[in-house]
C-alpha cells in the first residue's frame, strides 16, 4: 500500500515536525522566564521608585520645621464704655522637631493690632522652649513657657473655649497669659490618668499696689532675686473629664521691696460628654505681707462656673457666671467684688474657625450690660 | 532656701518614679503588628489610593492623604493599620486593628505633641472598640474628648475612620 520510501517520508515528516515544536516550546519558556524577569525587576524598580515618594510624602518626614497661629477680632458694646474694636491678638507659633524626644516651639504675639511708643499693643514672646521626653512618662522643659495653671492658660485658641472675651478670673486672679522662664517636669503615672508638673520659675514684680496680674514681668529684663515653685496634680482618668490643682509659691512678688511672700491656690474641673460641657474654676492668691494687708489685696479670689451645650459640630450655647476680688482682704467693709454674668453662642464654621457671640450683665463693684461679638481662628 | 531644696528634692523623686514607670508601657510598630496574629498568619498587602479612594479621605481628613498606597498587615478577617495624623503641630503615629468592619484596638504608638498625652492612654482608646463608619464618614458612637487635646483627639478620629474605610478593599487571602 505505501512504498517504503513514503513511509520513511512519512516519519521523517513526524519526527521533524516534534523536533520544531519542541524548539518552539524551549523558545517559549526562554520568553516567559525573561519576561518573568523582566517583570521581577520592573516590581523592584516600582517598589523602589514607590518607596522613594512615600518617604517624602510620610506626615513625619515632612518639614521638621511647624508653623501654627491663632487670632481673634473682638467687637465689645458695653454700657458706659467705648464701643470697640479690635484685633485682640494674632499670633505664630513655630516649632521644631529635633528627633522625636527633643522639639522646640515658640509663641510670637502681637497683641492689640499695633505696638511701640505711645501704642495700645504689645509685641510679646509668649512661648520659646526646648522639651525633652526624657522618658515615655516624663518630660523635661527648659526656656520660657506657659505656667501650668487653669483651664485656659495654657489651651486658648479661641475656638476651644466660648464667650468672644476670656473669663475674668484668669486674667485678674490668674493673670493669663501667664509665661515666666525657669524649668520644668511632667511626670505621667502610666495609665492612672495622673499627671503632676513641678516648674521653678522667675517671679512676677508687684507694685505697692499689688496688682497680681500688672506683676508679670514677662521675661523682658526680669527682675530675678525672687523665685516661682509651681505644682500641679492632674487627673484625667475619665473620659471628657480634667481635675486639676495647682498651687504655687512666691518667694517675693515684690522682688525684695516689701519681702512679699505669697501662694496661689487653684483648682478647676472641665467636662464633657456628648454635646454637654462644664467648666468650674477657683483660684485664690494669699500674700503675706502688712503693705498688702492694709489695702485689702492680702487676699485676691475669684470663681467661674460654665454649663454649655453643643448641639452639632457648628452650634453651642454657653451661660457662665464669674465672681472675683482683687480687694477681698478688706473684709466686709466694702463692696468691691465684680460679678460678671455672659450668655451667649459659637457657631463654628469650620472645626478651628468661630464666630462668636455673647451678652454681659456686669454687677457688684462695676457695672453696665452689653455685647460681645468675635472671629477667630487657629491653624 | 528651703523651698528650693524642697522642691529639688520632689523634683528627683519625680524623675524616679518616671523612670520606674517608663519599662511598662507603649509598644513598637512591630511588636504591635505581631501582637494582633499571635494566633494566625498574616501578609503585608497594600490599598493602592484610587481616584475615588483620594475623594472620599480628602473630605474625611480635611486634606488630601498623604500616601499613594497605604499598607496593611491582615489575616481572613482581622486589620491592622499603622497610620499618621497630625493633631496639633506634630503628627501622631497610631495602630488601629479592624475586625468585621469594626475597631477591635487602637493605640497611639508615637506622641510628639508638647500636650494632650492622655490620648495614649487606655480609658481613653477604649472607647473607640466596637466603633463602625457610618455611610456619613462618621464613627458609629461618640467619643468624649480632652480638654486641651482637641486636635489630638480629632486625628484620632480621623485614623479611625479610614483604617475602616480602607478596610472594605482588603482582597481576600
Amino acid at each position: 500500500m505505501f512504498s517504503r520510501k513514503q513511509i520513511s517520508l512519512a516519519i521523517a515528516g513526524v519526527f521533524s515536525l516534534s523536533a520544531l515544536a519542541q524548539g518552539t516550546q524551549s523558545d517559549l519558556v526562554k520568553t516567559l522566564e525573561q519576561q518573568q524577569k523582566q517583570i521581577e525587576e520592573l516590581k523592584l524598580q516600582v517598589e523602589a521608585a514607590v518607596a522613594a515618594i512615600e518617604e517624602q510624602q510620610s506626615v513625619s518626614s515632612q518639614s521638621k520645621t511647624t508653623m501654627g497661629g491663632y487670632g481673634e477680632l473682638h467687637y465689645n458694646n458695653i454700657d458706659g464704655k467705648t464701643d470697640q474694636i479690635d484685633f485682640h491678638r494674632f499670633v505664630l507659633f513655630v516649632g521644631h522637631n529635633y528627633s522625636d524626644k527633643l522639639r522646640f516651639f515658640s509663641e510670637l504675639e502681637l497683641e492689640h493690632s499695633l505696638a511701640g511708643e505711645g501704642k495700645p499693643g504689645e509685641v510679646e514672646l509668649e512661648q520659646a522652649y526646648i522639651e525633652y521626653d526624657y522618658s515615655e512618662s516624663t518630660t523635661l522643659k527648659g526656656g520660657l513657657f506657659l505656667v501650668p495653671v487653669g483651664i485656659i492658660n495654657e489651651t486658648h485658641e479661641p475656638d476651644t473655649f466660648y464667650g468672644v472675651e476670656r473669663n475674668p478670673i484668669e486674667k485678674d486672679i490668674i493673670p493669663a497669659t501667664w509665661w515666666e522662664a525657669g524649668a520644668a517636669t511632667q511626670v505621667r503615672f502610666g495609665e492612672s490618668g495622673v499627671s503632676m508638673d513641678f516648674a521653678i520659675t522667675s517671679g512676677l514684680y508687684t507694685d505697692d499696689q499689688f496688682k497680681i496680674r500688672s506683676g508679670r514681668q514677662k521675661v523682658a529684663s526680669a527682675v530675678a532675686e525672687d523665685f516661682a515653685y509651681t505644682a500641679r496634680i492632674k487627673w484625667t482618668g475619665v473620659p471628657g473629664l480634667e481635675l486639676a490643682a495647682t498651687i504655687q509659691h512666691q518667694e517675693d512678688i515684690t522682688q525684695g521691696d516689701f519681702n512679699a511672700s505669697a501662694m496661689l491656690y487653684e483648682a478647676h474641673a472641665a467636662y464633657r460628654a456628648g454635646g454637654f460641657g462644664l467648666r468650674a474654676l477657683y483660684a485664690q492668691w494669699d500674700i503675706d505681707a502688712v503693705e498688702a494687708d492694709l489695702i485689702g489685696r492680702d487676699v485676691q479670689k475669684g470663681y467661674y462656673i460654665e454649663p454649655s451645650y453643643q448641639f452639632n459640630e457648628s452650634w453651642g450655647v454657653f451661660a457662665r457666671y464669674s465672681a472675683w476680688d482683687n480687694n477681698a482682704g478688706n473684709g466686709s467693709a466694702t463692696d468691691t467684688e465684680k460679678r460678671l454674668s455672659n450668655i451667649g453662642f459659637n457657631y463654628w464654621v469650620h472645626p478651628q474657625v468661630v464666630l462668636k457671640f455673647d451678652a454681659e450683665n456686669r454687677m457688684g463693684a462695676h457695672n453696665g450690660s452689653g455685647f460681645n461679638l468675635g472671629i477667630g481662628y487657629s491653624f | 532656701m528651703k523651698q528650693f531644696q524642697l522642691f529639688i528634692l520632689i523634683l528627683i523623686a519625680l524623675l524616679n518614679a518616671g523612670l520606674y514607670a517608663v519599662e511598662q508601657v507603649y509598644q513598637n510598630q512591630d511588636e504591635y503588628i505581631a501582637q494582633q496574629f499571635e494566633h494566625s498568619s498574616f501578609e503585608k498587602a497594600h490599598i493602592w489610593l484610587t481616584p475615588d479612594h483620594k475623594e472620599y479621605l480628602t473630605e474625611l481628613l480635611g486634606h488630601k492623604p498623604y500616601k499613594i498606597r497605604v499598607p496593611v498587615w491582615h489575616d481572613n478577617d482581622t486589620s491592622v493599620w499603622i497610620l499618621e495624623e497630625i493633631g496639633k503641630e506634630q503628627p501622631i503615629t497610631v495602630g488601629v486593628v479592624v475586625k468585621g468592619k469594626q475597631i477591635q484596638d487602637i493605640k497611639v504608638l508615637v506622641y510628639r505633641e508638647s500636650r494632650g498625652h492622655e490620648v495614649r492612654q487606655s480609658f481613653f482608646t477604649a472607647q473607640y472598640v466596637g466603633a463602625k463608619l457610618e455611610s456619613s464618614g462618621k464613627l458609629s458612637q461618640p467619643i468624649d474628648g480632652i480638654t486641651g487635646a482637641t486636635l489630638s483627639v480629632r486625628a484620632l478620629n480621623k485614623v479611625a475612620a479610614m483604617a475602616l474605610y480602607l478596610s472594605q478593599f482588603i482582597e481576600p487571602k
